[in-house]
């Protein structure tokens, strides 16, 4: 573990904090990337943040990567494979209302016990996943 | 007009989070999954780092009667722990090891994944909507 690794782990999750709570004291809304991916299609006032919010995220993920592409991996797996954990993330995530961003920062920072679990959960399986297939293909 | 303004920074500055946490990098994700192996635990510090700035604002939230650009704070309202969220959960953990992205970083990382990514943002994309059509019909 670098110094330097655990710097910049601090200054964006820092970031990642304040982006939740700009989505929440400016539009009331959760940060949870997952619920606000499934939901972009719903009708009703909740798109005015959701469309908006994935606009930029997504772009200036791009912008990001056309200045600093040294922070962007490469996917260490096929594609196939790709697919077939997208699916994963996408019905499981469905299943158990959030991911990383939506129970581990947001769900965590409101002291929610649903969160805790799932925050657990999703820990253990991804550890046991990794501890089976490799850390790297 | 203005939620949608706080909506573009929220998610610029959530973008910019991610790719200076090191969170768009999957083998480092993976790394900081690998606790039987190489373990590199230094992507605990974007939790712990991001709870800290939210948890006293989301107090502060929870004191006022209406966010600044809405009518109402939109609270999650499902409670109870359940075989859905913890079979949800354990889902979604085999997807994040198995390819070292979640939904934030395979979306911010987009134009960097090429294909491979691309792939998984659909059948994620894919696997939210149908799932969520399939449990609002049941």
């Amino acid at each position: 573990m670098l110094l330097s690794s655990v710097f910049r782990a601090l200054a964006g999750g820092a970031l990642i904090g304040l982006a939740a709570s700009i989505a929440l004291l400016g539009n009331g809304r959760i940060a949870g990337i997952s619920g606000t991916l499934g939901r972009a299609f719903d009708t009703g006032d909740g798109r005015d943040f959701r469309v908006p919010f994935l606009i930029a995220l997504i772009s200036i993920g791009a912008l990001a990567y056309a200045v600093a592409p040294s922070a962007f991996g490469v996917p260490l797996r096929s594609t196939p494979t790709l697919a077939l954990a997208g699916l994963l993330v996408g019905v499981g995530t469905a299943l158990g209302n959030g991911c990383t961003s939506g129970h581990g920062v947001c769900g965590l920072s409101r002291l929610s016990p649903r969160s805790l679990v799932a925050v657990m959960t999703f820990m253990l399986t991804g550890g046991l996943t990794v501890a089976l297939v490799g850390a790297r293909a | 007009m203005k939620a949608i303004v706080t909506a573009v920074i929220a998610g610029a500055v959530f973008a910019l989070g991610l790719a200076i946490s090191g969170m768009t990098d999957p083998a480092k994700v993976t790394g900081f999954l690998d606790v039987t192996g190489a373990w590199d635990p230094s992507l605990a510090f974007v939790m712990v780092a991001a709870i800290a700035v939210h948890l006293p604002l989301v107090r502060l939230a929870r004191q006022r009667k209406s966010p600044l650009f809405d009518r109402a704070f939109h609270w999650p309202t499902a409670h109870g722990i359940d075989a859905k969220l913890v079979g949800g959960a354990a889902i979604f953990g085999i997807g994040w090891g198995l390819s070292g992205y979640c939904p934030g970083p395979a979306l911010t990382s987009l134009a960097a994944g090429g294909l491979p990514l691309l792939a998984f943002v659909v059948a994620m994309l894919a696997g939210l909507l149908v799932t969520r059509a399939i449990a609002k019909t049941s």
